[in-house]
């Protein structure tokens, strides 16, 4: 996904309202866009409060930022510059991550953020994109770019098999018709999701837009079951859900990367399963909350 | 062409005390007055009529707090009626005790958290850059205590490094840092290959000649030093 993104965002550069600022992470990759855009691809060194309140200003002048760097420092770091140097001030720009919840597991905590999105969800209007293929990076990127507002988008090294484009609202991938249970999965984790429902009766819908949540379809699709599988905090949908059905009786599972530090290495399937975010753990969580 | 007409310090004294109505104000509002007079009067290159100008002088007022002066200043100048100064802070005004871009005209940041305005501003020189204005000059106020903000270290390293030559930052050093700037702030911009001028911040002669000694080259600041807080 990193690759796609860094050839894509090359390629808006032909506008002239198109910016990149960056803080070290992918410098090189960006190293030809540079050299043929000094002015516009910025490499701020390792300074990520610099890199978010130098979008802001760029914004002040009419560009349109991207702003690009691993997950927890580009949102957490610098989450006051998100808050004040672009959302105070009333201008908008486009922030692109790497890492996720736990891409570079072995790298320990310092690079993991699971929060990123119930952190990005505090602030009012932002767009969230969380591509599930690599193929859905480009299309998710040129909607944030030409759009207004502030988007974010976050890149994985996890991938499901199929890229499904035009999933911004909530696209059926498998139906279990009329009243069954309804499974609304985003991004990376829709083959484990489609996988642990393979022999139940639940419908599958995929998202890779979770904000602004597609509350009309949760509405037409839900029944008095919801599942929830983000590959992020779990819990960070939930808001949206009960709100979207506030005025029904329903039950919410919602699953994502738990809260407690681990403290473990590995890879990011050990993770996933650590998590119960794999096929079988989904199933065991899924089979526990429809029994009820 | 650079603006002449001298804000009458009566009228300016006049228009603080309605933006006070019977308040104490700080070393913080007193200390950076002189200043605002300069850069308004002899030195930016905005009016009223031309707040939206893409090509027009930037202003950026980091430390929001010092804002009742530049209230008062902007009034005087005309960017805002002097009405709006009656019931600053009250329920339906305006004016904030920081102030919001989006609600007063000719304000160019929001501000009130310490260490946003710099990186704002090296954003807009550097916009400003990109799309070839070379005229207008990004200006930005700060604190000597705001200088703690390791954000603004961020700012000052990157902007001397790259050769920012349309920035200018103004340290209104009041001696408020609690742990002081020993050798002086100026040393802070200038190892990084800022220029300098450290002048009396109360002198409008000398405030003129430092916030129009830039090379063109590289970043300059300006650290206007007033230790009486009046």
């Amino acid at each position: 996904m990193r690759d796609t993104f860094v050839t894509t965002a090359t390629g808006f550069l032909d506008d002239p309202r198109t910016a990149i600022v960056l803080a070290d992470i992918s410098a090189a990759a960006f190293a030809p866009a540079a050299a043929r855009h000094p002015d516009r691809v910025l490499n701020v060194g390792i300074r990520e409060q610099l890199m978010v309140g130098v979008a802001g200003g760029l914004a002040l002048t009419g560009l349109r930022p991207i702003v690009h760097s691993y997950a927890p420092f580009l949102v957490e770091r610098a989450y006051e510059q998100i808050k004040l140097d672009l959302d105070h001030q009333g201008v908008g720009a486009v922030l692109v991550s790497v890492g996720a919840s736990y891409d570079r597991a072995a790298a320990g905590r310092t690079h993991l953020a699971p929060a990123d999105v119930a952190l990005i969800d505090t602030l009012r209007d932002w767009t969230v994109h969380v591509p599930g293929h690599r193929d859905e990076v480009p299309g998710l990127l040129r909607d944030a770019v030409c759009g207004e507002g502030s988007a974010y988008l976050r890149l994985s090294t996890e991938s499901n098999g199929q890229p499904h484009p035009d999933a911004g609202d909530l696209r059926v991938v498998r139906d279990a018709g009329p009243g069954a249970p309804l499974l609304v999965v985003v991004g990376p984790l829709l083959d484990e999701a489609v996988a642990a429902v393979a022999d139940r009766a639940v419908t599958v819908a995929y998202t890779h837009r979770p904000r602004p949540f597609d509350t009309a379809g949760l509405r037409a699709l839900a029944g008095g079951e919801v599942i929830l599988v983000e590959p992020y905090l779990a819990g960070t949908s939930a808001r949206m859900v009960g709100a979207a059905l506030a005025d029904r009786p329903h039950r919410l599972l919602a699953l994502g990367v738990g809260r407690s530090e681990l403290r473990r290495y590995g890879t990011a399937a050990d993770h996933t399963r650590w998590h119960g975010l794999d096929a079988a753990g989904l199933r065991r969580s899924i089979d526990a909350f429809l029994s009820v | 062409m650079t603006t002449t007409t001298a804000t009458d310090p009566a009228t300016l004294a006049a228009l603080l005390d309605r933006v006070r109505a019977g308040r104490e104000f700080g070393a913080n509002v007193y200390s950076t007055l002189d200043v605002l007079q300069v850069l308004y009067d002899r030195v930016l290159r905005i009016t009223p009529e031309t707040v939206d100008d893409p090509d027009r002088d930037r202003f950026l007022l980091s430390k929001g707090h010092a804002v009742a002066g530049y209230y008062a200043l902007l009034a005087a100048k005309g960017f805002l009626p002097v009405e709006w100064l009656d019931d600053q802070g009250g329920p339906d005004s305006r004016l904030g005790d920081h102030p919001d871009r989006t609600l007063v005209p000719g304000v160019e940041i929001g501000s009130g958290s310490l260490g946003h305005g710099l990186g704002l501003a090296v954003g807009t020189a550097l916009g400003l850059r990109a799309q070839g204005r070379p005229d207008p000059r990004v200006y930005v106020l700060l604190g000597d205590a705001e200088l703690d903000e390791g954000s603004n270290h961020e700012a000052i390293a990157y902007a001397g490094a790259t050769g920012l030559g349309n920035l200018t930052a103004i340290v209104l050093d009041n001696r408020s840092a609690s742990h002081g700037w020993p050798g002086g702030a100026a040393s802070r911009f200038t190892v990084n290959g800022w220029s300098a001028a450290t002048v009396d911040g109360r002198d409008h002669d000398a405030l003129h000649t430092a916030l129009t000694g830039h090379d063109h080259h590289r970043p300059h600041v300006v650290v206007a030093v007033v230790t009486d807080g009046k």
